[in-house]
Order: structure tokens, then sequence, then C-alpha cells
């Protein structure tokens, strides 16, 4: 069993960071709607107040590692140009996709969108983070800035959802591949 | 135990809304500026070489070099003037979340190919 290098930090791009980033936004969208909405009465304890803080810093960490690892590490193998003449496209997935009608959507349309759109998540989570570090379980005093926060933290949810998407579809049509192989484990 | 229930009623501080509505609008604007600057990159032929700041990655390393650099220059003017004060949210966070969905709109390629 066997991965190339590129292939596993890619996977550790996707399915470490930014599936982790997907996971956690339900659980900070729920969080914040139901504990922290003006309308809520319940006590909120310090310490749930700070793992909420946390939870969030920790978000915008990876939302940050996220964007930075497809943008400089993986995004360059991508976009990887083959030496003029090159038949086979296989280690150039940008150019492999764009080879044909059927799949240079997945270029023009998915990673066109997901190379930016991508970039509103680590802004809106880092945005929600420092406010809730800042005003806490105020937020409920805050009506519009409660409503302004969670509404940043779904729509960053959406972007990644649409960034994860058309990684995994782009990676699936044309994967990034390339560098050392890692061999996992030997099979029978 | 460490935990320390607090009433919302009664413990609860007025923080002024300065620094929450600076960093909710600064983070509207920089979401904008992503898109504005791809679409200015994706237009131009000048512009998309100036933008190339990582020549591996290519306009993406400008592109959203510049809009981050915007976004954090424009939470700090906004979180020096505002700090201390109570602003208006209902504006502002209206305003923010405009352009937060404008940005995602005009993210998405048919729609930024219309410019």
């Amino acid at each position: 069993m066997e991965i190339t290098e590129h292939s596993f930090l890619t996977l550790i791009h996707g399915m470490g960071f930014g599936a982790l980033y997907l996971l956690a936004c339900s659980g900070a969208i729920v969080e914040l709607y139901r504990r922290y909405a003006p309308s809520c009465q319940t006590q909120i304890e310090v310490r749930d107040e700070r793992f909420l803080g946390t939870y969030l810093i920790v978000m915008a960490v990876l939302a940050w590692l996220t964007v930075l690892s497809g943008a400089y590490i993986v995004y360059p193998w991508y976009r990887a140009v083959p030496p003029p003449g090159t038949a086979d496209l296989t280690g150039f997935p940008q150019r492999l996709l764009m080879a044909s009608p059927s799949t240079i959507g997945w270029h023009s349309i998915g990673m066109e969108w997901k190379e930016h759109v991508a970039w509103l998540v680590p802004i809106s989570i880092t945005m929600a983070a420092a406010v809730f570090v800042r005003y806490g379980r105020n937020l409920r005093r805050h009506r519009e800035l409660h409503a302004a926060v969670l509404g940043f933290v779904f729509v960053s949810m959406l972007a990644a959802g649409i960034a994860g998407f058309f990684g995994a579809m782009l990676n699936k049509n044309a994967p990034v591949q390339g560098g050392e192989t890692i061999r996992l484990m030997n099979g029978k | 135990m460490n935990a320390e229930p607090v009433s919302t009623s009664a413990k609860v501080m007025d923080f002024p809304t300065g620094s929450g509505a600076a960093a909710v609008l600064a983070a509207g604007i920089g979401s904008l500026m992503v898109a504005l600057f791809a679409i200015a990159a994706d237009q131009s032929a000048a512009i998309k070489s100036l933008m190339i700041f990582y020549k591996p990655t290519g306009p993406l390393s400008g592109v959203t070099t510049c809009a981050i650099a915007v976004w954090l220059i424009s939470w700090g003017i906004l979180e020096w003037r505002w700090r201390g004060r109570m602003i208006s949210l209902k504006p502002v966070c209206t305003a923010a979340l405009i352009l937060l969905g404008i940005s995602l709109l005009l993210t998405f390629p048919p729609i930024a190919d219309l410019f």
C-alpha cells in the first residue's frame, strides 16, 4: 500500500485540515445559535465560554492551514506546466483537465471558484473568533453582532463546502501525484 | 470546581460595540477584496502579471495577499477609530453581510466573467 508524497500532502490539506474544519463548523453554529442567542435564558459558565473561544481559535488555525497549504503547496503541483510535446499529462492535473471538453469545466469553474471562495473562510472565522473572544457571553446583548457572527460562520461553512466538494472532484478526475513514494504497509 | 456560573442578567458587562463593528465590517471588506482582486487579475493582463508574488502559485498569490492586507489594514483603522465607542450595529452588520454575500457571488466564475 503506497502513496506518493504529493498525494499524501494533498490528503493532509483536504482531509486533514479542510474536512476537519467542515466538521467543526456545525458544532460552532449550533453552540453559537443555541447558547449565545439574545433570546436564550440559560446560564453560561466561564468554562463553556472559554471552550467555545478556544474552539473558534482552533477553527481559525485550521482554516489558515487549509488555504495556505492549498495555495502554496498543492496548487503549484496542480498547475505545473508540462514540457512541450508531452503526451502523457498524468502528472499535470490542470492541463489534463483542460485537454478534454468533458473535464475542462472542473478547472474553469471548479478550480477557479474553489481557489478564491476558500479565502472567505479564514477571514470569516478569524473575525468570528476575535469577536467571540472579546465579547463572549455579551454577544447576547448585541443581537446584530450575534447575527453577523453566526452569518459569517455559516457562509464560511458554505464556502468550505464548495471548496471541499470541488477539491474532491478535481482530485478524482485529475489526481495530484508525484514526489517520493511512501510505503504505508505491506499487503498479503 | 473552576466553573463559575454567570447569569446574563446579573454580571454581564456592557462592552462598547465599536470593536465588534470594526471586526465585522473589515471582514466584509476583506471578503469583497478577494473577489475584486480576482476579477481584476482575470480581466487585465497587466494586473495579472503584477499579482504574481510567488511564481509557482501564480496570480492567486498576489490576489489573496493583497486582499488579506486590505482586510487587516481596514480592520486596524476601524478598530483605531471605533474602539471604546458605541457604534450602531444594525447598519454595520447589514453592510458586512451584504458585502459577504456579494463576495460569494462574485467568486463564482460565470458571474465574475460578466465583468
